[in-house]
């Protein structure tokens, strides 16, 4: 793996590799020093051209966990208002010896022109694009899923797929980068999975992707769910008629109090909710549903963490299959590579 | 027309031996601007000797859209420019399309662009002028005004913009009656279309770009050639890239719609599988579609239901190129691809032959802009507008080497077939050996006795 720009193209072992790994980033961040001098002298950058102050922070405590230096470059540059240009940024963060570049945009394929381009040579991590991916996301969720997956079954989660298992995802999947990395990832690991959705907040070709697709969330449910994830609606998106009211959506597609008690009358005891934040609550979720204790919101986010380390991790330590739990993992920081260009060499 | 301009400095060619419209070898004698002679084993008579065994002579070719950037964005390309561009592609003539700045919207500009076309002389440039004011669709402009000048403009379009309202597209295909104008209509539904970023299918809904279906096109289309009919006008129908306008199109032309249609190279072989690269150069407007849509377009260009090929030639300066798809210009170069790609993708492919290339790079171009000297045949007596092909020839496209200013061939890096050996236009090599050799020289402006002569029979296609 050079780059993590989709998890359309990320193979079942490179999945695993990132689970795993992230097991044993998170069995670090339960001792005492939370902290690995793993990617000490390497420099991660955090280009963000769309705020999102929670998946910032999150990467910056994954790299600062693995004792990398972290820059934050909030760029400018909407759709409306153009700024410097990616390819100037890129080249500037190149000429600062950027290891790394954790890019968040809001154009769909940007970091995939980072990693295709010579304005930059550094890793590329895909921090969500668009309406396009948002790999390091879906991968939290599935860390999680497979987490309460292998509780369940009684086994490790290490080496663990999500075979079988029964995964919903409800909400805006046309904007929704989010559901695209979802769907990929959890096909590759064997999960089903059902989109949920008004006909209008669907993408036109979604038949053609690895899933179900139903317009109906109580059929769904009464068919069994294992996790059921609710997407962010804008309310917005009333105003271009993609549904009626923000009240017509959420009674007929947001999980509410209803719906969270028929989780019980159907016997599905073991069924968590799932939301990538942040939430929109009394819309597309409910508050009761939010903090019931099947929801697995905050257990996301504290996974996101050790997800992000392991990506890191595994970009730029070499893909190898060393145990990242290791405090003497000193690989990085001998004499010869004092330099922050030094260990590219070795990629 | 021969009266108002000469030849300086140039004398007469021999084509020795060439295949006329991919025929038995002839020799073709070029002399005072026009073909002199045709015919076996013509004797030189002092004239240069252009051995042209295995080489195939066409009449020259006619761009019906092409976007030359000036006046206003001269860094993208200029009249010069795009013109060394179009000689080197095997062309006599192209339409310049209306959306410079200030917009071709008035006979002063119309008569600038003209101006400057025959200062390049690489070819002859034939402006288009708007439909409407700025293309803003809101008021006509002065197309009376464009036809009548000095440009002698028939083409009307508004294109980078369609003209959605019907009641203006209506008033605009009634009007250039008058003067046996065509309106050539870039068929876009713009709400159906508000933001969008390539074909609307499988691939979109993967790359989570904005989509713009194929119905925003077809539309357009079903509604304009029902006006058309309702008002007995001519309309021309840009870049179809759809199966589906293929079949409103060929609907219309078998009720007997007045309508002609035309494609893009590129639309004949490139596909919505590109944009998976994310990389700009793919993005263009109408998009990149499906395979499905490749096809039907082919087959349409070879039964004529599509009768031409134009390249919609549309550079970019690097900067609008090299960034976010997003952020990306929409338009690809063509003058000096577009032959190879014809080749490729129509005569090697066996639905057409050099004859059938002639038809839709020439011909039907020439007769839907009422060019009167291009698109002629290769006989005594013809404006000697030829452009000699070598088909076997293979090269790979480097966008670095050609003579546009843009850099953005989707083409870059493959191998096409079909090499311009020579272009001559109006009986001068303006390309030669499969070089620009010197810009044809129009004598200063004379009065144009072309000029109000009157409409043109109406009802000729
Ligand atoms: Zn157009």
């Amino acid at each position: 793996m050079r780059h993590l720009l989709s998890t359309e193209d990320l193979s079942l072992s490179n999945a695993v590799r990132i689970l795993d790994t992230a097991e044993e980033m998170a069995a670090v961040g339960e001792r005492e020093v939370k902290k690995l001098p793993t990617l000490r002298g390497r420099t991660v950058v955090n280009l963000f051209f769309e705020d999102s102050t929670r998946t910032r922070i999150s990467f910056e405590a994954a790299a600062k966990r693995l004792s990398a230096d972290v820059i934050n470059f909030a760029a400018k540059g909407s759709s409306v208002s153009k700024g410097e240009s990616l390819k100037d940024t890129a080249q500037t963060l190149s000429a600062m010896g950027a290891d790394a570049v954790v890019i968040r945009h809001w154009a769909s394929g940007a970091p995939h022109r980072l990693a295709a381009t010579d304005w930059i040579d550094a890793a590329v991590i895909n921090a969500g694009d668009g309406t396009h991916e948002h790999p390091t996301q879906a991968l939290l969720d599935a860390f999680t899923m497979r987490r309460h997956w292998s509780r369940l079954a009684g086994t490790p989660s290490a080496g663990a797929d999500l075979t079988g298992m029964r995964v919903a995802i409800a909400g805006d999947v046309l904007h929704s980068r989010v559901a695209r990395s979802n769907v990929w990832l959890l096909r590759t690991l064997g999960a089903e999975v059902t989109l949920v959705a008004p006909p209008t907040l669907l993408p036109i070709g979604v038949e053609k992707w690895p899933c179900t697709v139903s317009y109906d969330l109580d059929e769904t449910l009464a068919k069994g769910v294992d996790a059921m994830m609710m997407l962010r609606v804008q309310g917005e998106r009333m105003n271009a008629s993609f549904f009626p009211t923000t009240r017509e959506y959420s009674r007929r597609w947001g999980f509410d109090d209803n719906r969270l008690r028929a989780l019980d009358g159907l016997g599905l005891k073991d069924t968590i909710i799932m939301h990538p934040g942040p939430m929109n609550r009394g819309l597309e979720i409910s508050s009761a549903a939010a903090d019931s204790p099947r929801s697995t919101v905050l257990a996301q986010v504290r996974n996101g963490v050790s997800i992000r380390m392991a990506a890191l991790y595994l970009l730029l330590s070499g893909d190898t299959r060393e145990p990242a739990g290791h405090a003497d993992n000193t690989r990085f920081h001998t004499a010869e590579n004092t330099s922050a260009h030094a260990p590219k060499e070795s990629h | 027309m021969a009266s108002q301009q000469q030849d300086a400095g140039t004398g007469a060619y021999l084509i020795r031996g060439a295949a006329i419209l991919g025929g038995a070898p002839e020799d073709l004698l070029i002399r005072d601007g026009i073909i002199a002679e045709r015919g076996q084993n013509l004797s030189a008579d002092g004239a240069t000797v252009i051995e042209a065994a295995g080489l195939v002579a066409l009449p020259g070719m006619v761009d019906i859209h092409t976007h030359l950037r000036e006046p206003g964005r001269e860094d993208a390309e200029t009249v010069e420019t795009g013109t060394r561009a179009a000689a080197l592609g095997g062309y006599t003539a192209v339409h310049a399309m209306a959306n410079s700045t200030p917009v071709a919207d008035t006979a002063g500009v119309v008569e600038q662009v003209l101006t400057l076309g025959r200062t390049a002389g690489w070819v002859d440039v034939r402006p288009v002028g708007a439909v409407t004011v700025g293309l803003a669709g809101e008021q006509l402009a002065e197309l009376g005004a464009m036809a009548d000048s000095r440009a002698h403009v028939r083409v009307f379009s508004d294109d980078g913009i369609c003209v959605h309202d019907p009641v203006l597209m209506r008033r605009a295909l009634e009007y250039v009656k008058a003067f046996d104008g065509v309106v050539a209509q870039h068929a876009q539904e713009p709400r159906l279309t508000a933001g969008a970023q390539m074909n609307e299918g499988e691939v979109s809904a993967v790359l989570g770009l904005t989509g713009w279906p194929a119905v925003a096109e077809e539309s357009i289309i079903a509604r304009d050639v029902l006006l058309a009919q309702h008002v007995g006008s001519r309309l021309h129908v840009c870049h179809v890239s759809t199966a589906g306008s293929v079949e409103i199109i060929r609907w219309a032309k078998s009720r007997g719609v007045n309508v002609t249609a035309e494609v893009t190279p590129h639309h004949l072989w490139l596909t919505d599988e590109l944009a998976r690269s994310y990389d700009p150069v793919y993005k263009v407007n109408p998009p990149l579609r499906t395979d499905a849509d490749v096809q039907a377009l082919r087959a349409a260009l070879a039964d004529g239901t599509i009768d031409v090929v134009g390249t919609d030639h549309a550079p970019h300066p690097s900067e609008h190129k090299e960034c976010e798809w997003a952020q990306a210009a929409m338009g690809m170069t063509g003058l000096e691809t577009a032959l190879s790609v014809v080749q490729h993708t129509m005569i090697e492919t066996g639905l057409m032959g050099w004859a059938d290339f002639a038809r839709v790079t020439s011909t039907a171009p020439a007769a839907i802009g009422r060019l009167e000297d291009q698109g002629r045949p290769l006989d005594a007596g013809e404006p000697a507008n030829v452009t000699l092909v070598d088909p076997a020839a293979r090269w790979t496209v480097d966008p670095s080497k050609m003579a546009t200013m843009g850099r953005n061939s989707p083409f870059a890096g493959r191998e096409l077939p079909g090499k311009v050996v020579a272009t001559f236009f109006k009986g001068h090599p303006t390309v030669l050996y499969g070089k620009l050799n010197t810009p044809y020289r129009w004598l200063p402006e004379a009065p144009d006795p072309a000029r109000n002569t009157g409409t043109a029979a109406a009802g000729r296609n």
